[in-house]
């Protein structure tokens, strides 16, 4: 079923979203991928502040390729989530409610969304193309240091996703394949 | 003996680097066409829809198909009557992939040390596989390899008593395992025999090999059609969202092995499968 929602996301339509839905999100959402939730995490340890408030809000796993002149960004996909799966849990419980990513994630950030009421997109992976004109700005908010891996805040339009993981611990990388399997 | 200056090598490794990561070679266009015909789930299709505009974007606008352009592997295959000039083959090859991932705004992925982790900037060093052919010509193979599939890709070093059937079974898990993360539909290029980094290499080359050609080897040309169908009924189909088409092509690739052992390299690529040839 194909909804539309904002960025950052509200608890009550989180809770709407079902695996499978296909999903247009409109709003501000924020880029991150290996170094910086390392740096995230350091910084969380260390009791620092992070740079972007997570509570309500979606980030997006993806370093993207460098913007030509005129454009906001260059090709934008989302890439593996599982690599962030150390550091998601602490993020959730933290009060971040959305990630885009790709591929599987473990049963403890599972667990974690559930706990916290959040909920896990997937992109499609290698249309980093397409997805670029989806996004009207971006801007580098910290870690300028990391290039491809900075943290961006990003205004997204229609960004296309489909709902993996939903509040309710479903899980479509499950489901479906089970529906097409013929083992 | 023919002479051929090295900057000849930079600069067409340069326009390669750019062409591989906007343009797809027409057989893996054939494939996407094929695979949106075939593919039953409506999630897929509309994945695989996703892909196709991407591709016509990507190539329209010159926004790279994917923003992860990868770590360039570079294939130069020389024939032994060349004599290079000008200065270092190597150095040219990456002087290169600098001027065409830096110029053709492609995301810089590489680092300079695997554990210290400090971005080149530059997107050098490539990866580089020389061989010596006969003649006086030098074929240039460039597939910039992203790493969301390089990270799934398997070695089962098998035992000869596993045979064929633990050679079929190594590359089902290899892909059942890969899953949504491989991207897929994806392009799984296998190495069976040699030793452990020749399979590799072997796994790696087979996916520079165009996805409508089967292998020339008769059992090999049946395990490639045979695989292709079975993976294509574990039912990961396109972005691992559920369907028919997990893969594109099986493309494998043999060589001999010692008596005691069956190496098997399973390369995943995703369905970005990269790469520019030119013959210089």
């Amino acid at each position: 079923m194909d909804k539309h929602i904002t960025a950052p996301l509200k608890e009550d339509e989180i809770k709407d979203l079902r695996a499978g839905d296909y999903v247009f999100i409109t709003g501000t959402i924020y880029t991150a991928r290996d170094a910086a939730h390392k740096r995230m995490k350091e910084a969380l340890d260390a009791g620092e502040s992070l740079p972007f408030d997570v509570k309500g809000n979606v980030i997006y796993y993806m370093g993207p390729s460098p913007a030509r002149e005129g454009r906001p960004i260059g090709s934008a996909g989302p890439t593996t989530a599982s690599r962030m799966d150390r550091y998601a849990p602490e993020l959730l419980d933290l009060g971040l409610k959305g990630m885009i990513g790709k591929g599987k994630r473990t049963q403890e950030v599972r667990d974690a969304i559930v706990r916290n009421g959040a909920v896990y997109f997937a992109a499609v992976g290698g249309a980093g193309a397409l997805l670029s004109q989806r996004i009207k700005s971006a801007e580098v908010i910290a870690y300028d240091d990391l290039g491809a891996e900075a943290v961006r805040k990003l205004e997204v339009e229609d960004f296309p996703v489909i709902v993996v993981m939903d509040s309710q611990g479903n899980n479509l990388y499950e489901t479906a394949v089970l529906e097409y399997r013929q083992e | 003996m023919r002479i051929v200056e090295v900057a000849k090598i930079t600069e067409n490794i340069k326009e390669m680097c750019i062409e591989a990561n906007h343009f797809l070679s027409r057989d893996m266009e054939e494939c996407f066409q094929r695979a949106v015909e075939k593919e039953e789930s409506p999630l897929g299709r509309q994945v695989l829809g996703q892909l196709q505009e991407n591709l016509e974007i990507a190539g329209r606008d010159m926004i790279p198909i994917c923003q992860d352009t990868g770590m360039a592997v570079v294939f130069l295959e020389v024939g032994q009557d060349v004599h290079f000039e000008g200065g270092s083959v190597e150095d040219a090859v990456n002087e290169g992939v600098r001027q065409g991932y830096t110029e053709g705004f492609l995301r810089k992925s590489v680092v300079k040390d695997p554990l210290i982790r400090e971005n080149t900037r530059d997107n050098t060093p490539a990866v580089i596989h020389y061989s010596l052919v006969p003649g006086d010509e030098v074929k240039i193979t460039v597939a910039p390899k992203g790493f969301g599939s390089e990270n799934m890709s398997r070695i089962f070093m098998l035992k000869p008593a596993d045979g064929i059937e633990g050679v079929k079974e190594a590359i089902l898990t290899a892909v059942r395992e890969a899953g949504p993360n491989a991207c897929p539909p994806m392009v799984v290029g296998v190495g069976i025999g040699g030793t452990f980094e020749k399979c590799a290499f072997l796994a790696k080359k087979a996916l520079t090999r165009d996805v409508g050609v089967r292998s020339e080897i008769p059992y090999v040309k049946e395990m490639e059609e045979e695989l292709l169908e079975k993976i294509n009924r574990l039912g990961i189909g396109p972005g691992g969202l559920g369907g028919r088409i997990t893969a594109m092509a099986v493309n494998i690739n043999t060589y001999p092995t010692h008596i005691a052992g069956l190496p098997v390299a399973v390369n995943i690529c995703c369905h970005v499968n990269r790469h520019a040839v030119r013959t210089i």
